[in-house]
């Protein structure tokens, strides 16, 4: 894995004006993630994870500080269509079908009808949905409407794929399937992976850097580097590295909550 | 359809009993009226005697005569009967190029109905794009466009009329634009909220894919106000035909359903005046369930009914 930086944030500040006063969602934040990490963000509500992945997509503006992408601003970089972004919901248009909504960025991009297709077909057997090209999403359950909206995220080249919690409305055995999915997809694409998440289970078992995170201000209190090897097995969750690496996830959010 | 068939059967048989059982006491003075001169004995001899009277009583007293309150030529109120006959009479039984026949007077408010209604329809997005993507439309059409429809309309359109008559202007067309000023409304109500109706996400998301914001409407904005486009319709559409009907009557005109009206109050034509509110009624549903059909055919085909 190269050591390329693909993002830097240098003491980056966020601040909300709400009717209660300024809320303060990220403060003095500083991060490298290097091309092809695996980094989950975790942390308690209100601890800015979401803030900051959205400010890494130019969908919101930072107060002060500066973030870049492959040395560009973020809404530079957005305009170059660098970033996949999958919220929490899959949210897929209801009157288009699954094959249509994967299609909806490539329109939107200017890609030739051909290419669309073979995009199409492409990512939703990555997904393992080329039987349900046709449906529309109600037809769907949860879990594979969430595998839509990945493809759908996969479809066009975009170097960053922004995940915010994608699999927080769904059951634990789907959560697992889809978890182990994920990593396939990450080590056949080799895409840098922004994963926002509340499950110190999940974070761990992505990842290869953890980026721990703290309410009030919004804060990072500790990036962890895993020492997990690439190929994960379900099982791994069970060893002793696994659970020394959630140890110190559990201590570095219990850390921010004690400072309080 | 089925299972409704019943209750809706249950209801028309209902409304129909309570339509018949008020003839009676409405028509009784008239039908005593018609019997005494035609030297039936009645109680109480001579109109003015009973013009005070209650018109219960009356029934009562003079029970021979509920027969003849269904019949009479220009009842206060006709029978259920009387109407259909009538109904029957001025469509199947008349050309349709006749002047009495329902069918040409109600293709005359029909075609500025539908004029109107596309006119309206079409000034109604148009409005609506312009509140949800210009601020300053944002902040000034809504207020004039609900204070348009304070104004009575009954008020309104024979100025509308003679505006347009003074610039040359008669027939369909200004009766159209009175259409055309009720259904606008309904539409730009709808469309705004319909276009305001994605969710953040999916604003979020196309912004992410550095979408213009003419593919936000075409792709996102547009497709997501279809329910609300359909309803809007069908409150347009009723009103359009309102607002037709409505246009002939200051006018004097002597075409078109209103006109029908009109010219069955000059003349006392009850029958006249019911059976055509009955054919504007029976033409509004009939507009009302055609919009809904093509909205179902439309959602349907969009994945979203």
């Amino acid at each position: 894995m190269s050591q390329d930086p693909v993002i830097e944030a240098r003491s980056l500040n966020l601040t909300f004006a709400t009717n209660d006063g300024p809320v303060h969602a990220l403060s003095d934040v500083n991060l490298t993630i290097n091309k092809g990490d695996f980094v989950s963000f975790i942390g308690p509500s209100g601890c800015g994870k979401t803030t900051f992945l959205r400010a890494l997509a130019a969908l919101e503006e930072p107060t002060s500080g500066t973030i870049l992408v492959n040395g560009q601003t973020p809404d530079q970089a957005r305009q170059k269509r660098s970033y996949g972004y999958v919220f929490q919901h899959a949210g897929l248009y209801p009157w288009r079908t699954i094959a249509g909504n994967i299609k909806l960025p490539l329109e939107i991009m200017g890609y030739s009808k051909s290419e669309q297709l073979r995009r199409t077909d492409e990512v939703l057997r990555l997904v393992e949905l080329e039987d349900f090209s046709k449906k529309f999403p109600w037809q769907l359950s949860g879990g594979m409407q969430q595998r839509a909206s990945i493809a759908r995220a996969l479809a066009f080249d975009a170097e960053l794929l922004l995940m915010d919690e994608p699999f927080g409305a769904l059951d634990e055995i789907v959560r697992d399937h889809l978890n182990e999915q994920l990593l396939e997809l990450w080590k056949r694409t080799n895409k840098t992976i922004c994963f926002v998440t509340h499950s110190i289970p999940e974070a761990v078992f992505l990842s290869t850097k953890i980026v721990v995170m703290s309410p009030r201000p919004g804060r990072i209190t500790d990036v962890i580097e895993s020492s997990l090897s690439v190929d994960r097995p379900l099982e791994i969750r069970d060893s002793t590295e696994f659970i020394e690496i959630a140890q110190r996830v559990r201590e570095g959010l219990r850390a921010g909550h004690g400072s309080e | 359809m089925r299972r409704s068939f019943l209750p809706i059967i249950v209801v028309i048989a209902g409304l129909l009993a309570i339509w018949y059982a008020a003839v009676v006491p409405m028509n009784i003075k008239m039908a005593l009226t018609a019997a005494e001169r035609s030297g039936i004995a009645v109680t109480p001899v001579g109109a003015k005697e009973r013009r005070d009277r209650s018109a219960m009583l009356l029934v009562v007293q003079n029970t021979f005569a509920i027969k003849d309150t269904f019949a009479l030529e220009r009842p206060r109120l006709p029978a259920p009967h009387q109407v259909a006959t009538e109904l029957w009479n001025s469509t199947v039984n008349k050309k349709i190029t006749s002047k009495r026949s329902l069918v040409f007077h109600g293709w005359i408010t029909l075609s500025s109905t539908l004029l109107g209604f596309a006119i309206g329809t079409g000034l109604g997005i148009l409005l609506a794009i312009g509140i949800v993507y210009n601020r300053a439309m944002d902040m000034s059409v809504m207020p004039w466009a609900i204070a348009s429809q304070t104004i009575p309309i009954l008020a309104i359109a024979p100025m509308i009329i003679v505006v347009f008559n003074s610039v040359g202007l008669q027939g369909i067309f200004p009766k159209a634009i009175i259409s055309a000023y009720l259904s606008f409304f309904p539409v730009v109500v709808g469309m705004v909220k319909g276009l305001r109706s994605p969710d953040q996400m999916h604003l979020d998301l196309l912004k992410t894919y550095n979408a213009s914001s003419t593919e936000g409407f075409w792709k996102l904005r547009l497709p997501s106000s279809m329910p609300f486009f359909f309803a809007s319709l069908k409150i347009g559409i009723a009103a359009s035909l309102v607002g037709a009907i409505v246009g002939e009557l200051p006018t004097g005109a002597v075409r078109g359903l209103g006109a029908r009206l009109l010219s069955g109050s000059y003349y006392g034509q009850t029958i006249q005046i019911w059976s055509a509110l009955l054919a504007a009624a029976l033409l509004a549903a009939a507009l009302v369930a055609l919009i809904g059909l093509v909205q179902r055919l439309t959602l349907n085909r969009m994945g979203m009914s």
